[in-house]
């Protein structure tokens, strides 16, 4: 590993000032470090500066307000599991952070980790878009709240301006009749990686219809894509099998899927659409029975 | 390089080391505390060799850097047994022959240990996907399992 400096701010204050301060390389922010660690053992990343925003309390936090859920980017994959609340909640976004790596791995890595690694095949990312998380930017100039949906940009890849880093994400509260759900597809049970993962968060109405949709696909395009034309088919819907049918025809169109070892482009393409079956079937289930989570 | 002064505490003692920012957890362990029960496999936190304990929550030391662990608490495979008395884990690891090499057992003691603080009475599949941070090239896994099951059964009754 080539050598940095670490740097372990215990103020956002402090750490504006570190980020404004001239270094001679990079800066790399150090969450759980599960992909950063591995990255500068390899040799992929090697930053001059390590800032370990661990420290900051802000990064700690795991809040259930009135108004919405704040993740703070310390808070391990872990303890966002054990959280009843939170897996009543939003049992899509647990079902999909609980699907990353190990118990090793989810004793550190963090959300917001796997939103700004920017994998293409991150498994948290499109749960997070279909919820309609936020993430709170904070940079040596000051701080704003941008969707998460605008933070990647490629693989490894973010929005984020070189003195600036994401502290915490914010959820909406999830309305009543209201769920979500996460699949993904991969040869093996677990520790893998998605071939395509699918993520979508469903709020209905009295009589069962879907009043508002968000869908995201991962592993299909160089970034998680927000699905749009998929969400818009199901509002206004039961989510009977002909709608289904047409959102994952929607979904199989979907981005530019590659051809590696996981996976033709074709297979790609066709399961998008199965699993958006699927997902839109099991958030549709989980919002008209509130309160069960699966 | 310049070496960072880190406190912490391993397996309830307060110990003090210099390492520097590349150290990872699992070097230091090894290479300044003299700590070799920790294992080394792949450094890319796959295989779970390294597996410590971090403030009680299961992590691969190999992805910890050395300078994270100020003001923490670390519990290692060399806390695991009592003086003169092994933990139900090891010596069921022996009965059950659930080691060859040997490579992998520290870290499938210590994930072991872990899961069974959480969950003192796991189906096999639980004891599975709990482990399958771990990877063992010689025993196929299933005298691993058998082992894990049967400490659990002797720890439950042991606490009756």
């Amino acid at each position: 590993m080539q050598p940095f400096e670490y740097l372990a701010p215990t103020t956002l204050a402090e750490a504006r000032e570190l980020l404004k301060t001239p270094a001679s390389g990079e800066t790399r922010i150090l969450a759980g470090g599960t992909d950063l660690i591995v990255q500068m053992r390899g040799g992929a990343r090697q930053p001059a500066r390590v800032l370990d925003i661990k420290w900051l309390p802000e990064s700690q936090r795991l809040q259930l307000d009135t108004d919405a859920i704040y993740i703070g980017a310390g808070v391990p994959a872990a303890v966002l599991c054990e959280h009843p609340e939170l897996r009543t909640e939003y049992p899509g976004v647990v079902e999909a952070i609980e699907l990353i790596g190990s118990m090793q791995v989810q004793g550190r890595a963090t959300a917001v980790g796997n939103l700004c690694n920017a994998s293409p095949a991150a498994d948290s990312v499109p749960a997070l878009f279909a919820a309609g998380a936020a993430a709170r930017v904070v940079g040596a100039a000051g701080e704003r709240w941008v969707p998460v949906e605008d933070i990647p940009t490629g693989p490894g890849k973010t929005s984020l301006a070189a003195d600036e880093f994401v502290i915490e994400l914010k959820l909406p509260r999830m309305p009543a009749r209201a769920a979500d759900a996460y699949q993904r597809f991969t040869p093996r049970a677990e520790m893998d990686i998605a071939v395509v993962g699918v993520g979508i968060c469903l709020s209905l109405d009295d009589a069962g219809l879907v009043t508002a949709a968000r869908a995201a696909i991962c592993a299909v395009a160089p970034t998680v894509l927000l699905a749009p034309e998929v969400a818009e088919v199901l509002v206004g819907t039961r989510c009977d099998a002909a709608v289904l049918e047409e959102a994952g025809a929607r979904a199989s169109a979907m981005g530019n899927p590659l051809t590696d070892k996981r996976g033709t482009s074709t297979f790609r393409r066709h399961i998008a659409g199965v699993l958006t079956q699927r997902v839109a079937g099991v958030a549709y289930q989980r919002a008209s029975q509130p309160g069960v989570a699966a | 390089m310049s070496k960072y002064h880190v406190t912490t505490t391993v397996n309830g003692q307060s110990v003090e080391f210099l390492c520097t920012p590349t150290q990872a957890l699992s070097e230091v362990l090894r290479e300044e505390l003299d700590m070799i029960g920790t294992k080394e496999g792949c450094t890319t936190g796959d295989c779970g060799a390294c597996s410590v304990l971090l403030d009680g929550r299961l992590v691969c030391a190999c992805l910890v850097l050395g300078t994270e662990a100020e003001g923490r608490s670390i519990e290692t495979i060399e806390g695991v047994a009592q003086p003169h008395q092994m933990h139900p884990l090891q010596t069921k690891f022996l009965e059950h022959a659930a080691l060859q090499c040997g490579v992998c057992t520290p870290g499938y003691i210590v994930a072991a240990k872990a899961l069974l603080e959480v969950n003192p009475d796991p189906s096999e599949e639980e004891v599975r996907y709990w482990l399958a941070g771990n990877l063992c090239r010689c025993t196929g896994y299933d005298k691993i399992v058998r082992a894990v099951l049967d400490a659990a059964a002797e720890m439950r009754g042991a606490a009756q």
